[in-house]
């Protein structure tokens, strides 16, 4: 958590955006539909950042279950999820980040991961060690992650 | 489900065509004479769950498909050969091998992996047939038990299991062994990790389907042990249920524990009519 919050302010810093403060993940406002209207992180997201999140084996590696064209330059592309080629027509911003901070929300029973909770798992382990977690989790994804995916899966539109 | 596996599949051969489609209607037939049974209607106690049970070897790729086929193409039966070796060697303080109590593998090991994990009445409980080796080592024998996922044990497992190819799998379920497969059933539909997902989310829900680079079987044993070419190694089943559920995010149970017993017991109750298939060939 720590890590995080401090990559996250680095960034923030960096790129000279006010924050009206990170949404931490037990907090998240999900309407009755399973949206979040609002940012986690406070800041819009950087949808180039969120291309790489989401091919990124040690990140979102969303293309492991969705395939998505655009991103075909990844190798292998998975069909657990839906493909994902006109999410920014299909989907508001607002649904896309309730999707992925929890997306039973949304889609009950779901086998898609939440990316964005901290607790109410059966035998959390510590990363991909097979050992037990030594200590509260870190969201699969920053507030920022999320967002600057969001941003990138806007720009899935067709032309 | 359907629909949204074909829309994935053709998305896929339009986006990805390094990927070859495995040949789901492919037959196996063994040295040319033993007849597998890959694909059959599923038990009874699968009812609602699935229709059909298919083996992992129709998920793999022509290539690693074939050599299984050959006895001579198929890597695994290198540690086939060496559990022979070890059958005939004596070990321990009591001046035995396998042989002198079991004598011809052959004879004496034929049907074993068919039924496995089994309830065992002297012990009073449901035993695997990794335990049972080390019951003939450790009381028998006055040897070291071997290591759960070892490879001495694996090559062993091979050895046993190649005695019983194309026998059909058949645990029984019912009677004393009913608590230990309910406790694996519920194992099995679990969500783990913080990942969250069962067993069933990958190979019930999703057999068939691409994750990454892998293509999703039903997840049976009765391949077990299996040869995998990425190590060039023997994986056990508690061995590949470990690397499953560390898959999720989530700690894993250890290999020879209750846990793995029960989940070891229904999973391989679910490959009930399959042919056993020991060595088979994973990627
Ligand atoms: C383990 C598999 C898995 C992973 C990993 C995964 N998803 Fe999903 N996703 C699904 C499934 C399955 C659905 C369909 C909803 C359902 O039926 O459960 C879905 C649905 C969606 C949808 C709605 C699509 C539609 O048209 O209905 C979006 C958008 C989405 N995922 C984005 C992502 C992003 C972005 C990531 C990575 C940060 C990701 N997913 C990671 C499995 C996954
Ligand atoms: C995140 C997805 C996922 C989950 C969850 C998962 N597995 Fe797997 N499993 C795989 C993949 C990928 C493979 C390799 C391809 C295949 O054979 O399906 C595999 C392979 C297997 C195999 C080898 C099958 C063969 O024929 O070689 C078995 C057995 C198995 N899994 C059992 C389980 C069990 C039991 C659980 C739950 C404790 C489980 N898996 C959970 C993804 C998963």
């Amino acid at each position: 958590m720590r890590l995080t919050t401090i990559t996250l302010a680095a960034t923030l810093t960096v790129a000279g955006v006010a924050t009206a403060g990170t949404v931490a993940p037990g907090d998240v406002a999900f309407d009755e539909y399973g949206a979040v209207e609002m940012s986690l992180s406070g800041a819009a997201g950087d949808a180039v950042n969120g291309e790489k999140i989401m091919v990124t084996k040690s990140k979102g590696n969303c293309v492991a279950c969705h395939a998505v064209s655009k991103l075909s330059y990844a190798p292998f592309h998975g069909e657990v999820g839906p493909q994902l080629d006109w999410a920014g027509d299909t989907w508001s911003q607002a649904e896309l980040r309730g999707i992925l901070a929890n997306a039973k929300k949304t889609f009950e029973g779901s086998v898609m991961p939440a990316f964005y909770k901290v607790d109410g798992f059966v035998r959390p382990g510590k990363g991909y060690t097979g050992k037990a977690a030594d200590g509260p989790l870190d969201p699969l994804l920053s507030a920022q992650d999320i967002e600057d995916v969001i941003a990138f899966l806007m720009t899935l539109k067709e032309e | 489900m359907k629909i949204k596996a074909l829309t994935a599949i053709a998305a896929v051969l339009l986006s990805a065509p390094a990927f070859v489609a495995a040949d789901e209607d492919a037959e196996l037939i063994v040295n040319g004479e033993i007849e597998m049974v890959t694909k059959t209607a599923a038990a009874p106690h699968l009812e609602g769950a699935l229709d059909e049970v298919l083996s992992g070897w129709l998920f793999r790729a022509d290539e690693t498909q074939s050599l299984q086929a050959d006895d001579f193409d198929n890597p695994g039966m290198i540690f086939v050969d060496q559990g022979m070796d070890d059958w005939g060697t004596v070990d321990g303080s009591e001046g035995k091998s396998c042989a002198s109590c079991h004598g011809d593998v052959e004879d004496s090991m034929a049907g074993i992996r068919a039924e496995y994990p089994k309830w065992n009445d002297t012990a009073g409980e449901v035993r695997t047939m990794a335990q049972m080796i080390n019951e003939c080592r450790v009381d028998r024998m006055g040897a070291e038990a071997h290591g759960y996922t070892s490879a001495k044990m694996a090559r062993m497992e091979a050895l046993i299991s190649v005695q019983s190819r194309g026998m059909p799998v058949n645990v029984a379920i019912d009677g004393p062994a009913a608590d230990m497969w309910a406790q694996g059933k519920e194992m099995f539909y679990s969500r783990t990790g913080q990942l969250e997902l069962s067993c069933a989310s990958c190979h019930e829900e999703n057999y068939g389907n691409r994750i990454r680079s892998d293509h999703l079987s039903q997840g049976h044993i009765n391949g077990f042990p299996v040869y995998r070419l990425k190590n060039a190694k023997l994986t056990t089943p508690h061995g590949r249920f470990k690397g499953c559920v560390r898959d999720t995010r989530a700690q894993t149970y250890s290999p020879g524990s209750d846990d793995f017993v029960a989940l070891e017991l229904y999973v391989a109750s679910r490959g009930n009519g399959l042919s056993v298939e020991g060595v088979s060939v994973r990627n």
